[in-house]
């Protein structure tokens, strides 16, 4: 038998209209079918607990009614689950927000499960914390914490499932059990059958961003070509009992699925290949197989299973400080000279207006941004024929006062610039940072609600 | 620059993806007869000299035969990771571009 998983949303701000054509073929299977959303990055999260705090009702995926109410109805009239990570901050709110959708669909009996037990911030102080491998930072004061989220496993979505789940809401979990759950479910693959789990896992991490495995995040033209990219096809997966998976994506769709596009995303976002830890498996992809086996078809198998973690990634995220960023253009002969100028003469203002602890950054846009690091030296870059540079300070200062200073300084440069300085923005916002730990398995409880049509609007 | 040198991304294709404060670069061969030269070129002392002025103390290379890729792995590149940067890139995803203009000598 086979089991097939389309995504259709891979971060929050991913195109809305991508999941109907992913549900036309799906429906198109003859098969077992669910359909993903991945809608939590991990700063998404803290941005949704602070919207919380704005509205009480607010705090899931704000694009959540634009991204299901196109297909919502298909899916439930058809037995496609559908699973999101979509209750970010407030699943309680997503699922009244999609039994409303569903109801307009004409379906008043929708079964719609919500997981929890990923906030953690009431249990901090109980819970036993080492930091992630990645991480320098120590475990923020809580007072500054916004929030802090396990990365829950496949588990309580699978028990959603076997409950008759039509929709299934999350807040955090790793993003490929959205698909694995699925899976196991159809499947019947045990928790501990580690190399299944693994395949399922690896369905899951290969379309968990959407269309990053369809040509999207990949052109480089004359290099790796994607044709019409104004309408690329989201991805599906068909997966079989034994673990072998083939990614593809819906006919007529832009994009492409080739080699080339796995292999990219297979990689994306992973580190020691061989111990690739999530919450439900550590995954060996060292003997991944990838091969095209027709158009936009491309079979993987080989990877490999050992046992899941005894500890549990945990993000949190805290308020820190305050950024100021502003920005002012020079155009035309000497440019450049003019914008180096600008630039020379704002770092002197700054260093005699401002506080010694302000981090500050400079960039020439349309010169050299990106690549530099933080510090003034900057790469050699000749001038060559410039005529169209931005001049970009970016400051950050435990004070909002200071960081107002600093990108009033770059205002001034109207005035008391070089010659023809115009355009100026000046953008100010409160820090958000993230610091990644680990907590113990057996601390962390994930729990399943089920509430059926009318009643789980009114919840 | 050596007139010979040719910049890595005549030969190889990359994606860059994001943890906290760490990044990593997957790098793959278009043409897998050069994969071993993939290897002597992209190495871990080179990865860090192009990226030492970012602050870095090292970088990590895992190779992967089985689909002619290696993972670059960097920690601390991103000065401060995607909520915490000064860079207009927070996340690092531009970086792919970087490792792409390593020159190399042409297989």
């Amino acid at each position: 038998m086979t089991v097939v998983v389309g995504c259709g949303a891979g971060f929050s701000g991913d195109r809305t209209d991508a999941a109907v054509p992913l549900v036309d073929a799906l429906l198109r299977y003859d098969a077992p079918r669910a359909l993903m959303f991945e809608t939590l990055g991990e700063r998404t999260l803290a941005a949704a607990q602070l919207a919380r705090l704005k509205d009480s009702d607010g705090g899931d995926e704000p694009l959540l009614e634009a991204f299901l109410s196109p297909v919502l109805g298909e899916c439930l009239r058809n037995d496609v689950a559908v699973l999101g990570n979509f209750g970010a901050a407030n699943p309680e709110a997503a699922r009244r927000r999609v039994a409303g959708l569903a109801l307009r669909a004409g379906i008043d009996d929708a079964c719609i499960a919500v997981i929890q037990g990923d906030d953690v911030r009431e249990q901090m102080y109980a819970l036993d914390w080492q930091p992630w491998e990645g991480e320098r930072r120590s475990l923020p004061e809580l007072k500054h914490v916004v929030a802090a989220n396990v990365y829950l496993g496949a588990d309580a979505l699978v028990d959603a499932l076997s409950q008759e789940a039509q929709v299934v809401i999350t807040g955090r979990v790793a993003d490929p059990a959205l698909a694995l759950a699925p899976l196991r479910h159809h499947h019947g693959w045990a928790y501990d059958d580690w190399d299944r789990i693994a395949a399922g896992t690896l369905a899951g991490h290969l379309i968990e961003c959407g269309a990053q495995v369809t040509g999207g995040y990949f052109a480089d033209p004359g290099f790796k070509d994607v044709h019409d990219m104004a309408n690329l096809g989201y991805p599906i997966v068909e997966v079989e009992r034994d673990g072998s998976l083939i990614v593809t994506k819906p006919l007529g769709t832009g994009g492409l699925v080739t080699e080339q596009t796995v292999k990219e995303q297979l990689l994306y976002e992973i580190h020691d290949p061989s111990a690739y830890v999530t919450p439900d498996v550590v995954l060996d992809l060292t003997s991944v197989e990838i091969r095209q086996v027709g158009r936009d078809r491309v079979s993987v198998k080989g990877v490999r299973g050992k046992p899941a973690p005894e500890r549990l990634k945990t993000t949190i995220s805290f308020l820190e400080g305050y950024q100021g960023e502003a920005e002012i253009s020079y155009a035309g002969p000497n440019a450049l000279a003019r914008a180096k100028l600008a630039r020379d003469t704002l770092r002197q203002r700054l260093a005699s207006r401002c506080p010694a602890d302000m981090k500050s950054r400079f960039d020439l846009i349309g010169v050299s941004s990106v690549f530099d690091g933080d510090s003034s030296v900057w790469r050699d870059i000749s001038d060559g024929l410039s005529e169209d540079i931005r001049l970009r300070l970016a400051v950050e200062h435990a004070q909002r006062a200071v960081v107002e200073l600093a990108t009033q300084e770059l205002l001034a440069l109207y005035c008391c610039g070089p010659a023809g300085g115009g355009g100026v923005r000046r953008h100010h916002t409160r820090r958000l940072k993230t610091a990644s730990y680990l907590v113990r398995r057996d601390q962390i409880k994930p729990r399943v609600s089920i509430c059926q049509g009318r009643s789980a609007r009114e919840q | 620059m050596n007139s010979e040198l040719r910049l890595l991304h005549s030969y190889a294709h990359a994606r860059a993806g994001d943890k906290g404060e760490r990044l990593n670069v997957a790098v793959f061969v278009y043409d897998e007869d050069n994969y071993d030269w993939l290897l002597r070129e992209l190495t871990e002392e080179r990865v860090e000299a192009l990226f030492s002025h970012r602050g870095i103390v090292r970088a990590k290379r895992y190779s992967m035969p089985n689909i002619f890729g290696v993972n670059i792995v960097i920690d601390d590149v991103l000065q401060g990771g995607v909520n915490g940067s000064l860079n207009l890139d927070g996340h690092g995803k531009t970086l792919s571009g970087l490792l792409l203009s390593m020159p190399v000598m042409p297989p």
